[in-house]
C-alpha cells in the first residue's frame, strides 16, 4: 500500500494547519507558503498520475481497516487527473490573488484556500459515500468562507443564497445516503455496487429513489437544471481568484455522478442500471440552452462568464448522459479545457473590470480601459476557447462529444441544442467583446481618459499562461484522448474496481 | 527526410507563422509588415511549386499525420486540381493585395495588426482548400470567419465596421456550426472524415436516410459563407472593411470558400433532385437579386458587393444544375470572377483613396484625371458584363449553354435560360453604370479632394489582373486551360467531360442570349432614371440591418425574459426549484421500479411513553412555526424539540447521541440568542393567505415525503456492516464503546474531516464578522433601553462556581469515552459551554482578561494532535490513522487501557472547544462592539 495516494489529501490539510500557524508572520509569509504548498500539490498530482497510469486502481485503507468497514481512498486515472487539474487551477488562482493582494480583504484566506483543496482532493479520492459527504461538507464550509471573502452587499446576498441552498443539499445528501444504507447496508461505493447488483427486486424502488435523490445532490453541486440558480450571482459577485478556483466546484458534482452513480448504477445493477442517465442527459441539455440564453442576457462580464461556466458544465453533463465510453472520454477532455479556461476567463474579467474604473464590468456603460490591447487579445483568446471555436480546445472537445452523440437515439435533439447554444454564445461574446474593446475607440478625445487601474504585468502573465493551456490541449489532443479513453474504459470496468477495493491486502499481520 | 513530404502543411501554416512575425515587425520599419507578409505568401507559393507538376498531371497529393485517432481527426492535407486552383487564387491575389494595401493604408492605421490579420486569414483559407480531413477543414473554416471578423472590423472606431463585422461573424458563424453538424453526419455515414473516402462514397451518402439533413446542414454552411439568398445580406455590410480586405475577401477567397465546398462535395452530394432544387433555386434567386439591387447602389463598393452576390449565385446555380459541363463552367467562372472582381475592388479603392469619395453621384469624368486606371477599370467592368474577347464572356457563354441544356428537362425549366438572360441584362446595366457614371458623365461634384492618378504600386496589381482578364479572354486554352483541366478532374472525380475553350462556338442560342443581354443592359441603363425613381419610392428603405437587428433584439429580449424569470434572485424560488426536483425524482424512482413502497418487517409495539414524547415533539415543532413572530418563545420551543429528540436517542439506546444532541442543543440556543439581537424586533409585512396555503402545501408534502422514505427504509430488514464494528470494537479498537471506537478509529478519517469542518466554521465566522456591519437597536420595541443589569449577581456567582465542576465533568466524559458513553466531542462541547457560561455570566471584558488563550491556537493544537496521530502511523509504515492500544497497570487506578486513538480524540476535544468558543465569543464581542458604538451604526449590508 503506497502512501502516495493520501498525499494530495494530507498536504493541503497540513498546509491549512501551517497557514493557521503562519498567521503570526503576516500575509507575505502566507503567500509564499501558499505557493509552495500549491506547487507541492502539483508535484504530488503528477506523481499519482504516473501511479494511476499503470491501470490498476490503487486502494488505501485508512486506519488499516478492511473495506467495506473502514474508509478507503481509491486512486484511478480519473481521480488522479482531477487532483492534478485542481492543483494546477489552484496554483493559478493563488498566484493571481497574491499578485492582486486579494487576501488583504479579509481574514483566513490562505487557511480556507488550503482546506478547500483538502475537501476537493478528498472528494476525488474517497471510495466511500459517507466520507464523500464529509468531504463535501469540508469543501462547502471552506467555500462559504472563500465566497464571502472580502465584502459587499451583492456578495453577501449571493453568498447567503449559496449557503442556504447548500445546507439543503447537505440535508438531502444525508437522506439519500441514509436511504441507500437502509436499503443495502453499506457505505463503501464498491461494496454498494455489489449489494445493489444483488438486491432483491422488492428493494429496487427504494434504491432507485435513493439513488436519484443522491443525483439531485450531485446535480445541485454540478449546477444542473433546475438546480443551478445559486451559481450565476454567487460566481459573478465573489472575488476573482475564488470564482476562478470555483470553476472546479461544479466539476466535483459531475465527478461524483461519474464515480458514484457510474459505479453503483453501472452495468452490474440489472434493472437499476443507468437509472440516472436520462435525467443527466435531459438536465444537461436544458441547462445548456438556458445557460446560452443567460450568456446573452448577462448584464456584466463576470455574470457572462458565470453563465459560460454553466454552459460548459452542461456540455459535460451531456457527455456523461450520453452513456457511451467515447462520449465520456470526450467529456473528460472537455472537462480539462473548460475548467482551466473558465478559471482564466474569471481572472481576466477581473482585470477588465478594474481597468474600466467606475464602469466596472457592466455592459451599459462605455469606458476606456487601461492596457486594453493585452486585455483585448486575452479576451479574444478566452472567448474563442469558451465559445468552442477552433483552433482552441473547446472545439475539439465539442466535436468529439457530438461525434459520440450521433450514435445516441437522442442525436437530433443533442445536435440541435448544442449547435444552437454555441451560436447564441458566439453572438453574445462577439457583442460584448465589441462593446468592451471596440466601442470606446469612438469616444471623443476629451472623454478619452481611462479611469481604471492598469493591469499588473504578473497578473497578465498568470492569465496568459492559463490561456496557453488551450493551444496545448489542442496540440496534445491525441495523447490526452488516449488517456481519457483508457480512463473511461477503466471507469466502465466496475468488477475490477470492486475487486481492487474489497480485496486490497492490509498492512502487517495483526488484523 | 524529404522536405517535400511536408510541403502542404508547411504552406498552410507559413502564413500563421508569418502573422506572428508581422505582429512584431512594425517596430523595425514602417513598411516591414507589408514586406514580411508578402514574403510569407511568396514562400508558401514557392513551397508548393515542386508539387504542382504532379497535380497538373492529374495526381492527388496527400500528406497526413495522426492527431486524434479516436475521433478520426487527422492532420491531413490534400493537393489536387481543385485545391491547386484555389491555392493559386489565394496566394497570387493575396500577394497583389498585400502590395496594394501597403500603399492604401494611412499612417494612423496599424499595419502590423492589418497584415497579421490578413496573413491569419490567408493561412485559414489555404487550410480550408488544402485539408484532406474534414474536421481539419472545419477548424480552418471557422478560422476564416474569425480572422475575417478582425479584418472587417479593422477600423474599430467606426460603428458600421463593427456592425458589419459582427453581422458577418454571426451569419457565417451560424453557417459554420451547421456545417459542423453536416460534416459530423457525413463522417458517421461514411465512417471516415477523410475526403478520399467521403468522395468515393457518393452512392452510400445519397441513399442514406440522413442524406437530407446532411445536405441541408452543409448547404447552410455553404450559403452563409458564399452569401447566397437568404443569407446574402451580410456581404454588403462587410464593405465597411478597408478596400484591400474587400478586394481579397469578396473576390477570390472568403466568399469563394462556400463555392469551394460546393465543388469539393460535388461528387459526394450532387446528383439528387434535392441537390438540384435547393442549390439551383438558391443560386438563381441570388443571381437575380444581386444583379438587380447592384444597379441601384450609389456606393462603388456597394455595387461591387451586390455584383459579387450575383456572380456567386451564378456559380452556385451552375453547380446546382449538377451536370459535369455545368461544373466546368462554374470552375471557369470562379477564376474569371476572381480576376475581374479583385481588380475592380482595387480600382474602387484607388478612386476612394485619390478622391475621398465612393459615391457615384459625385464621381464623374475621372477619365480626365486618371486615364490609365480608368482604362483598366473599363476593361475589368466589361469582363464583368460579359463583353466578348474578355474572360467573363467565355464563362458566361458556357453558363448560358448550360441553362439551355437544363431547359430541356420540363416546360418549367424553360424559365431557367430566360431568367439567366434577365440576370445578365442587369449585370450589363450595372457594369455600364460603373463605367459611364464614374469615368465619363460630366465633371466631378463636390469631391473632398482633387482627383489625381494613384501611385504606381497601387496600380500595378490592377495592371496584372487586367492582363489576366485579357489573356484568358483571348487565348483561354493556352493560359487557363491546364489549370482548369486539373480542377475539373479533381472536382468531378471521374472522367472529365469534353469541353472546348474556344472563343467562337458559332452562331448559337448562348450567343444570342449574350446579345440580348448586352442590348437589354444598354436599354435598361438608358432608361435608368425611371427605374431609380421607382427604386427610391419602394426599395431603397429596405436595409438588412433593420430585420437583422430586430431578430437579434428579439432574441436578446427572449433570453433576458427567460433568464430573469427563472433566475430571479429569490431564495424561496430557488428553494422550491431544489426541493421540488428532489421530491419528483424520489417519486419517479419508486414509480419506475415495480416494487412495494414498504417492506414487511415486524414493527415494534406502541409504547405510551414514546407516544407522549412524540406527541410533544410534534406539538413543539408546530408551535415553533406558529409562534415564529415571537422569536424568543419560538426559540425556546425549538430548544424543546431538541431536548425531546435527545430523549428519543436515550430511549433507543444511543446514549452518546443523546449526550451530543443535548450539548449541541444548548450551544445552538445560546448562539441563536446572540443572533436575535440583530434581527428586527418586529416582523413587518404579513404574507398573503395564498402564500400561507402554498407554503403549507410544500411543508406537508415534503414532510410526508420524508416520512414515507423513512418508513420505506425502516419497514425493511437490514443486514448492515455495523455488526463488524461490534465484533471488532474491543479486539481491534481497544474500546467497549462502539460508537466512540467508530468515531476515532474505524471511521476516524470521517471525524478528522468533521473537525476540519468545525474549524472552518469557527474561522469562517471569525472572518465574516470582522468584515460586516450590522444595525442593532439599543432599545426594545417600545423604546425602552435594555436592562442595565446585564450580569446578574446570582448568575455571576453560580457560573464561577460551576466552572471547575464543568471542566472536571468534561475531563471525566473524555476519559471514559473509549469504553462508556462519552468521548472527545461531547467533552469538548461541555468544556466549551463552561467557558461560554463565564462570558455570559461575567461579561466579555472580565472573562477575556482571565481566559487569554487565543482560540485560533486551540483549534490549531487540536488539528495538530489529530493529524499527528495519523502521521505517526505513517512513520511506523502503517496507513494513516492506524491505531494501536495497550493495557497499563497503575497503582490505585488498576489496569486500564490506553489507545493511540485517545490522542486523536484529544484533537477532537480541542477543536470542538476552540471552534465553539470562538463562534460564540466572536458573536458576543460583536454585540458588545455594536452596542458600545451607538453613533457609528451603519445600515446593514443585508
Amino acid at each position: 500500500m503506497t502512501h502516495w495516494v493520501i498525499l494530495p489529501v494530507l498536504l493541503p490539510l497540513i498546509g491549512g494547519l501551517l497557514q493557521l500557524l503562519a498567521r503570526g508572520f503576516g500575509l507575505p509569509a502566507q503567500r509564499v507558503l501558499g505557493l509552495f504548498l500549491a506547487g507541492g500539490l502539483v508535484a504530488s498530482g503528477i506523481k499519482i498520475l504516473t501511479l494511476a497510469q499503470t491501470g490498476d486502481t490503487l486502494v488505501y485503507n485508512l486506519g488499516n481497516w478492511p473495506a467495506p468497514f473502514g474508509i478507503v481512498l481509491a486512486l484511478d486515472r480519473l481521480a488522479a487527473m482531477m487532483v492534478l487539474l485542481t492543483s494546477v487551477l489552484a496554483l493559478g488562482a493563488l498566484g493571481y490573488s497574491n499578485v492582486m493582494r486579494i487576501d488583504e480583504k479579509g481574514s483566513h484566506f490562505h487557511v480556507l484556500f488550503q482546506l478547500q483543496l483538502f475537501g476537493l482532493n478528498g472528494a476525488f479520492l474517497t471510495g466511500d459515500v459517507f466520507n464523500l459527504f464529509v468531504f463535501f461538507e469540508v469543501l462547502l464550509l471552506a467555500s462559504y468562507g472563500l465566497l464571502l471573502h472580502g465584502s459587499g452587499a451583492g456578495r453577501t446576498r449571493a453568498g447567503l443564497h449559496y449557503v442556504v441552498i447548500n445546507l439543503i443539499g447537505s440535508t438531502l445528501f444525508l437522506f439519500a445516503v441514509g436511504a441507500l444504507y437502509g436499503a443495502v447496508g453499506t457505505l463503501n461505493i464498491a461494496d454498494m455496487a455489489q449489494k445493489v447488483a444483488a438486491a432483491p427486486a422488492a428493494r429496487s424502488g427504494l434504491i432507485a429513489a435513493a439513488g436519484l435523490l443522491l443525483l439531485v445532490v450531485f446535480a445541485l453541486k454540478a449546477a444542473m437544471f433546475p438546480l443551478y440558480l445559486w451559481l450565476p450571482q454567487a460566481y459573478a459577485n465573489t472575488s476573482a481568484p475564488v470564482a476562478a478556483f470555483f470553476a472546479i466546484m461544479t466539476k466535483v458534482g459531475v465527478y461524483a455522478i461519474i464515480r458514484v452513480h457510474g459505479t453503483v448504477f453501472g452495468e452490474l445493477a440489472g434493472d437499476l442500471a443507468w437509472v440516472h442517465m436520462p435525467w443527466v442527459l435531459a438536465g444537461g441539455l436544458v441547462t445548456l440552452v438556458l445557460a446560452a440564453l443567460g450568456v446573452m442576457a448577462a448584464r456584466g462580464l463576470r455574470e457572462q462568464v458565470a453563465y459560460l461556466v454553466l454552459a460548459s458544465v452542461a456540455t459535460l453533463l451531456v457527455a456523461v448522459g450520453l452513456n457511451r465510453p467515447e462520449a465520456l472520454a470526450a467529456g473528460l477532455y472537455y472537462l480539462l479545457h473548460s475548467t482551466l479556461l473558465a478559471g482564466a476567463f474569471f481572472l481576466l474579467a477581473d482585470l477588465i473590470r478594474r481597468s474600466r474604473g467606475a464602469a466596472s464590468d457592466r455592459f451599459d456603460r462605455v469606458a476606456r480601459m487601461q492596457g486594453g490591447r493585452w486585455l483585448g487579445i486575452g479576451y479574444f483568446f478566452a472567448a474563442v476557447a469558451l465559445a468552442g471555436l477552433p483552433p482552441m480546445s473547446g472545439f475539439i472537445g465539442k466535436i468529439m462529444i457530438l461525434d459520440a452523440a450521433l450514435a445516441h437515439p437522442w442525436r437530433w435533439i443533442v445536435l440541435a441544442c448544442t449547435l444552437t447554444a454555441s451560436l447564441l454564445i458566439l453572438v453574445a461574446l462577439v457583442r460584448s467583446g465589441s462593446f468592451l474593446f471596440f466601442r470606446p475607440q469612438e469616444m471623443a478625445s476629451e472623454e478619452n481618459v481611462p479611469l481604471g487601474e492598469s493591469p499588473k504585468k504578473p497578473a497578465l502573465w498568470i492569465i496568459g499562461s492559463m490561456l496557453l493551456t488551450a493551444p496545448i490541449l489542442v496540440l496534445s489532443a491525441g495523447e490526452l484522448m488516449k488517456f481519457t479513453d483508457v480512463s473511461a474504459t477503466q471507469l466502465q470496468n466496475v468488477p475490477k474496481y470492486i475487486e481492487a477495493v474489497l480485496e486490497n491486502p492490509l498492512t502487517g499481520e495483526e488484523r | 527526410m524529404n522536405l517535400l513530404n511536408y510541403a502542404l502543411p508547411v504552406a498552410a501554416l507559413l502564413p500563421f507563422f508569418g502573422a506572428a512575425v508581422v505582429a512584431s515587425s512594425a517596430r523595425f520599419h514602417r513598411a516591414a509588415p507589408a514586406w514580411c507578409s508578402a514574403l510569407a505568401a511568396f514562400s508558401a507559393l514557392l513551397v508548393l511549386i515542386p508539387a504542382m507538376s504532379g497535380v497538373f498531371a492529374g495526381e492527388t497529393l496527400i500528406q497526413s499525420w495522426s492527431w486524434v485517432p479516436s475521433v478520426g481527426l487527422e492532420f491531413a492535407f490534400r493537393l489536387d486540381g481543385l485545391s491547386l486552383l484555389f491555392t493559386l487564387m489565394i496566394l497570387v491575389i493575396g500577394l497583389l493585395v498585400t502590395l496594394y494595401a501597403g500603399y492604401y493604408l494611412s499612417a494612423e492605421d496599424s499595419k502590423a495588426r492589418f497584415f497579421s490579420c490578413l496573413l491569419l486569414f490567408m493561412g485559414s483559407m489555404l487550410g480550408v482548400v488544402l485539408s484532406e480531413n474534414l474536421l481539419l477543414l472545419l477548424v480552418f473554416w471557422e478560422l476564416t470567419a474569425l480572422s475575417s471578423f478582425m479584418l472587417i472590423s479593422f477600423w474599430q472606431h467606426r460603428e458600421d465596421a463593427r456592425h458589419g463585422a459582427r453581422m458577418a461573424l454571426a451569419v457565417t458563424g451560424m453557417g459554420g456550426l451547421a456545417l459542423l453538424g453536416g460534416v459530423l453526419l457525413l463522417g458517421q455515414i461514411v465512417g471516415s472524415y477523410n475526403l478520399t473516402e467521403v468522395l468515393a462514397a457518393g452512392d452510400i451518402i445519397r441513399s442514406h436516410e440522413w442524406y437530407l439533413p446532411t445536405l441541408v446542414l452543409i448547404l447552410v454552411g455553404v450559403f452563409t459563407k458564399s452569401a447566397q439568398f437568404p443569407f446574402h445580406f451580410w456581404l454588403p455590410h462587410a464593405m465597411a472593411a478597408p478596400t484591400p480586405v474587400s478586394a481579397y475577401l469578396h473576390s477570390a477567397t472568403m466568399v469563394k470558400a462556400g463555392i469551394f465546398l460546393l465543388a469539393r462535395f460535388f461528387p459526394a452530394l450532387s446528383g439528387t433532385s434535392e441537390w438540384l432544387w435547393i442549390v439551383s433555386t438558391a443560386g438563381m434567386l441570388t443571381l437575380l437579386l444581386g444583379a438587380f439591387v447592384a444597379l441601384f447602389q450609389h456606393d462603388l463598393k456597394g455595387l461591387l458587393a451586390y455584383s459579387t452576390i450575383s456572380h456567386l449565385g451564378l456559380i452556385t446555380l451552375l453547380f446546382g444544375l449538377g451536370t459535369p459541363l455545368a461544373a466546368v463552367a462554374a470552375l471557369f467562372h470562379i477564376i474569371n470572377h476572381a480576376t475581374f472582381k479583385a481588380s475592380l475592388f482595387m480600382v474602387a479603392g484607388i478612386i476612394d483613396h485619390e478622391t475621398g469619395s465612393r459615391d457615384m453621384r459625385k464621381l464623374n469624368g475621372l477619365m480626365k484625371y486618371m486615364p490609365h486606371t480608368s482604362v483598366l477599370a473599363i476593361i475589368a467592368a466589361s469582363a464583368m458584363a460579359g463583353v466578348p474577347l474578355l474572360n467573363g464572356f467565355l464563362s458566361k457563354e458556357m453558363f448560358f449553354d448550360q441553362t439551355v441544356v437544363a431547359s430541356g428537362a420540363s416546360s418549367w425549366a424553360l424559365a431557367i435560360p430566360v431568367l439567366a438572360t434577365l440576370g445578365a441584362i442587369f449585370s450589363v446595366a450595372y457594369s455600364l453604370r460603373f463605367i459611364h457614371d464614374v469615368f465619363f458623365n460630366g465633371d466631378p461634384i463636390d469631391l473632398p479632394r482633387v482627383p489625381h492618378a494613384p501611385p504606381l504600386y497601387m496600380r500595378l496589381p490592377v495592371d496584372l489582373l487586367v492582363i489576366v482578364c485579357l489573356g484568358v479572354g483571348m487565348l483561354p486554352a493556352l493560359t487557363v486551360g491546364p489549370l482548369l483541366a486539373a480542377a475539373v478532374k479533381a472536382t468531378i472525380q471521374g472522367q472529365a467531360p469534353d469541353y472546348s475553350l474556344a472563343i467562337w462556338h458559332g452562331l448559337n442560342v448562348p450567343l444570342l442570349m449574350s446579345f440580348v443581354a448586352l442590348l437589354g443592359g444598354i436599354t435598361v441603363y438608358v432608361f435608368r432614371a425611371r427605374l431609380f425613381a421607382w427604386n427610391d419610392r419602394h426599395l431603397v428603405r429596405i436595409d438588412a440591418r433593420v430585420p437583422y437587428n430586430a431578430v437579434l433584439r428579439a432574441l436578446i429580449q427572449v433570453a433576458t425574459a427567460i433568464t430573469r424569470r427563472f433566475d430571479r434572485g429569490s431564495l424561496q424560488h430557488t428553494l422550491a426549484w431544489t426541493m421540488g426536483p428532489a421530491g419528483l425524482v424520489a417519486v419517479a424512482g419508486f414509480v419506475s421500479m415495480d416494487s412495494p413502497l414498504f417492506g414487511n418487517r415486524t414493527l415494534m409495539d406502541f409504547d405510551p411513553v414514546a407516544l407522549i414524547a412524540f406527541g410533544g415533539l410534534m406539538l413543539s415543532s408546530v408551535l415553533t412555526v406558529v409562534m415564529h413572530r415571537k422569536r424568543m418563545v419560538s426559540l425556546i420551543l425549538l430548544g424543546v424539540v431538541g431536548l425531546l429528540v435527545s430523549l428519543g436517542f436515550a430511549k433507543f439506546s444511543a446514549p452518546d447521541l443523546a449526550l451530543t444532541q443535548l450539548s449541541v442543543e444548548i450551544v445552538t440556543v445560546v448562539l441563536l440568542m446572540l443572533a436575535l439581537f440583530f434581527l428586527p424586533q418586529h416582523t413587518s409585512g404579513v404574507s398573503s393567505r395564498w402564500r400561507h396555503i402554498r407554503d403549507a402545501i410544500w411543508a406537508v408534502g415534503l414532510g410526508t415525503g420524508a416520512t414515507l422514505l423513512t418508513l420505506a427504509v425502516l419497514t425493511r430488514d437490514l443486514s448492515p456492516i455495523s455488526d463488524y464494528f461490534v465484533e471488532n470494537s474491543v479486539s481491534g479498537g481497544g474500546g467497549t464503546n462502539v460508537v466512540n471506537v467508530i468515531l476515532v478509529d474505524f471511521r476516524g478519517f470521517d471525524t478528522l474531516g468533521e473537525i476540519v469542518v468545525l474549524s472552518i466554521a469557527g474561522l469562517g465566522i471569525f472572518a465574516l464578522l470582522r468584515n460586516i456591519h450590522l444595525h442593532a437597536s439599543l432599545t426594545d420595541m417600545e423604546g425602552r433601553a435594555w436592562s442595565t443589569d446585564s450580569h446578574p449577581v446570582i448568575l455571576q456567582t453560580l457560573s464561577r462556581l460551576l466552572f471547575p465542576l464543568m471542566l472536571l465533568f468534561a475531563a471525566f466524559v473524555f476519559l471514559r469515552g473509549h469504553n462508556l458513553p462519552g468521548g472527545g466531542f461531547i467533552a469538548g462541547l461541555v468544556a466549551a459551554l463552561a467557558i461560554v457560561l463565564q462570558y455570559l455570566g461575567n461579561g466579555i471584558q472580565w472573562t477575556s482578561a482571565r481566559i487569554r488563550t487565543d482560540m485560533h491556537r486551540v483549534i490549531a493544537a487540536g488539528l495538530f494532535f489529530a493529524i499527528a496521530t495519523g502521521l505517526v502511523s505513517i512513520v511506523l509504515k502503517f496507513p494513516f490513522l492506524t491505531s494501536t492500544f495497550t493495557y497499563l497497570k497503575w497503582p490505585v487506578v488498576g489496569k486500564f487501557e490506553v489507545a493511540s486513538a485517545m490522542i486523536f480524540d484529544l484533537g477532537v476535544f480541542l477543536v470542538v472547544v476552540g471552534a465553539t468558543v470562538m463562534i460564540l465569543v466572536e458573536l458576543g464581542k460583536f454585540n458588545l462592539l455594536q452596542a458600545t458604538k451607538p453613533g457609528k451604526h451603519t445600515k446593514g449590508d443585508d
